[in-house]
């Protein structure tokens, strides 16, 4: 059925991975754009190729793979859950014990990648699947606060298990992301030291514009990370188009109209539990280990709702969303930070945006006006990263009155716009 | 495990440690029914799960020692009353003020929403948690400042028992609150906001106006929060007065809201007060095992929680949820 996207004569071909030819280009494109970013080979996106963004991005990547396990957990089957954050720090303490180095005070069996990485996930699946009873005897909003529960008695275990943990106040290094067959053996491939470009990237360099021959250490976990995200977001969207997925949607829907229908609600709630905590184990180990130092008090109550927030922020129930609410929330700050030192430095040198600036920013203690002190932190304004925490709670909020469908929403609207145009519908 | 706590009780420290250890339990349990009571009313009238509760208590204390010690309102119009009743009548300002932004908030924010599923709200609420919170701790320069009350550590003695000031102080508020609660809830407003709780459409239909019995839910919710989290910054318990961590103390007081039961105010009551009472046994009677390690009484409230939901997953108080196809 050419030209007409949306008409589908079989089910083969609604529940297909790429429906339409569009999806497939765009896909294919989007692709090529996240293969050529990070090596700086995409005019006007340079920036991204240098390492303080690419941080970011790797680390938005590795939340994605946390967000998407979330996004599965509430969004696809309907348990709220603010504990993500608890598995997330059951993978990461996993990979250090088993890959970690040992120490006078720490345990750590100093076993490589491939068995500490998906130890992780399925340590975290395990410790979801011994919670997941709580899920169906205990239900909605109740299962929230067992949840919120979670992530406290977590952080009393990290911070009194200090053979695992660290010291509290110090943590302990992470293994590297870096692959070798066995312990004390040199890594095939290191994930995080700079480099030669990979073979199979040479061919980039065919490009006109494009002279790349060195890869940066964070370079090389961004295609690491990125491979990751793609298998998990696969992952995902196949589990939510198949039985399974089906049986969670029954269970969100309504989970006594599911049983009714034949759906096992145990065990449903299990499956959802186990593999939303392998999700959030691996992305813990992952974000650890790039980390590379991490004290017990990062797992707290705020990743959780950072977690909760991207899904809603992103639209519940999509992957497209889940992603974009990740990159969203993950950049937001950077990108806060970049516009207040803007706004600063515009009202000192009387700019074009000077007067905006003069409002917005406290330079000194004697602005009688302002927000955000900037660049010293002190004195009655917010400080830059106080501003973002503000900034977040008002998006959660702003989404979720105005947009409950979150960015997703917002490009649906778009799509459906463009679609019609220049008719209305 | 509180087999073990009474076993230990009565071996260890006697009489004298086991009867101070109730009293300091039933006066933090006291703090947390005055949090979980604000909660649960706010939970009540306008079903919203409201995880800004203990940014709003941390707010409100703060705003007692901007009352009190920052500008002096109304001390500085009545040199002539003596130290205490100016306290008294700073805090009343500061309740009073967190009140108000409790209507503002439940105007704002959650009215938009009404008609949403419940757990949209509910993140709504931990939006705001993060904004409260933040500018809180951002006005009171992120570290503990005082709420210059006149309570101080001075200690009164009944018996073997010895009790704070601040701690009767709290004990006999909450006693108080609870009897005009009881009284609002005969009168005509009072009745209206138990209407809406039951049904708010019937409500409706009988002419009670729903937005204003919101508003007051808010109102009674967020002034019960601020009194929780003034109570929590005085005396012995509060020495360093409101501090950062007083938000994320006043989240112990949801483990009291969900043993008693989301929308039980007698079980809002008794949560507290079991929290409260099995914190501080934790604390006197366990603090000195030592593979138990640090902050083992904070995690109590917590699995007290978990404990009660898996025997009861309505809480003792709540009402179960019937469910329907």
């Amino acid at each position: 059925m050419r030209g007409r996207p949306n008409l589908y004569t079989r089910y083969d071909s609604e529940m297909g991975l790429f429906p339409s030819t569009t999806k497939k280009v765009s896909i294919a494109l989007l692709a090529v754009i996240a293969v050529l970013a990070p090596l700086a080979a995409l005019p006007f996106f340079g920036f991204l190729g240098d390492g303080s963004w690419l941080v970011l991005v790797n680390k938005a990547l590795i939340f994605a793979v946390c967000a998407l396990g979330l996004n599965l957990l509430t969004g696809v089957a309907g348990q709220v859950s603010l504990g993500h954050s608890f598995f997330m720090a059951v993978g990461a303490y996993t990979a250090v014990v088993l890959g970690g180095e040992a120490g006078k005070t720490v345990w750590g069996l100093g076993l490589p990648m491939w068995v500490w990485l998906p130890a992780a996930g399925v340590v975290a699946a395990l410790v979801g699947i011994f919670v997941a009873p709580t899920a169906f005897k205990v239900r909605g909003l109740y299962l929230a606060f067992v949840t919120l529960g979670l992530v406290f008695i977590g952080q009393y275990l990290w911070r009194n298990l200090g053979k695992v943990a660290g010291g509290p106040t110090t943590g302990r290094p992470w293994p590297e992301l870096e692959f070798a067959l066995w312990r004390n053996m040199d890594p095939i491939i290191s994930f995080t030291s700079d480099g030669e470009l990979w073979w199979w990237l040479k061919p980039i360099n065919l490009l006109p514009w494009v002279q790349v021959e060195e890869m940066s250490g964070e370079v090389k976990t961004y295609f690491f990370v990125l491979v990751a995200v793609a298998i998990f977001a696969v992952m995902a969207k196949n589990l939510m188009r198949t039985r399974i997925g089906r049986s969670w949607a029954a269970i969100r829907d309504r989970d006594i109209a599911a049983e009714v229908m034949g759906v096992a609600d145990a065990k449903a709630k299990t499956q959802a539990f186990a593999i939303s905590s392998f999700y959030a184990g691996l992305g813990g180990a992952l974000f650890a280990s790039v980390v590379g130092r991490i004290i017990p008090e990062t797992w707290d109550i705020f990743l959780s709702v950072e977690f909760v927030a991207i899904i809603l922020i992103g639209g519940a129930g999509t992957i497209a969303g889940t992603l974009l609410g990740t990159f969203f929330v993950v950049l937001t700050p950077r990108i806060v930070e970049n516009v207040t030192g803007f706004l600063a430095t515009q009202a000192e040198d009387g700019g074009a945006f000077s007067w905006l600036g003069s409002i917005f920013v406290r330079s000194s203690g004697d602005d009688w006006i302002g927000i955000v002190s900037y660049p010293d932190a002190a004195g009655p304004g917010l400080s830059v990263a106080q501003l973002n925490i503000v900034l977040f709670g008002v998006l959660i909020i702003v989404f979720l009155i105005a947009e409950p469908l979150g960015l997703y929403g917002i490009w649906l609207r778009i799509r459906n716009y463009w679609k019609g145009w220049p008719f209305t519908y | 495990m509180l087999v073990g706590v009474v076993a230990q009780a009565v071996t260890q420290g006697g009489f004298d440690r086991f009867i101070n250890a109730l009293g300091s339990g039933i006066a933090l349990g006291a703090i947390y029914a005055l949090l979980a009571l604000g909660f649960v009313i706010i939970f009540k009238a306008t079903q919203v799960v409201n995880f800004a509760h203990g940014a709003i208590a941390a707010l409100g204390a703060y705003l007692v020692s901007y009352f009190a010690v920052t500008v002096n309102i109304p001390g500085k119009w009545m040199t002539a009353a003596p130290e205490g009743v100016q306290w008294v009548l700073s805090a009343m300002v500061a309740v009073l003020l967190t009140a108000l932004i409790g209507v503002i908030i439940e105007r704002v924010t959650i009215r938009p929403m009404i008609g949403e599923p419940l757990f949209a709200v509910a993140m709504i609420t931990l939006g705001l948690d993060l904004i409260i919170r933040t500018i809180t701790n951002d006005l009171m320069d992120n570290s503990a400042t005082g709420l210059g009350d006149p309570f101080g550590l001075d200690q009164i003695s009944i018996g073997p028992l010895r009790m704070g000031y601040a701690e009767l102080a709290t004990i006999s508020v909450t006693v108080i609150v609870v009897l005009l609660l009881l009284w609002f809830f005969r009168t005509r407003t009072g009745v209206a906001v138990r209407a809406t709780a039951f049904d708010q459409e019937a409500a409706m239909a009988q002419g009670i106006s729903v937005g204003k019995v919101f508003a007051i839910a808010w109102a009674i919710g967020a002034a019960l929060a601020a009194l929780g989290g003034i109570f929590s910054s005085v005396g012995a318990r509060g020495a360093a007065g409101v501090t950062p961590f007083t938000a994320l103390f006043a989240f112990r007081a949801f483990p009291a809201v969900i043993i008693g039961g989301l929308d039980s105010i007698t079980g809002a009551i008794v949560g507290g007060l079991i929290v409260g009472i099995a914190e501080v046994f934790a604390g006197t009677y366990l603090g000195s095992i030592s593979w138990l390690g640090n902050g083992f009484a904070g995690i109590v409230p917590w699995l007290a929680m978990m404990l009660v939901l898996l025997i009861r997953p309505y809480g003792l108080f709540g009402t179960e949820e019937i469910r329907r196809v």
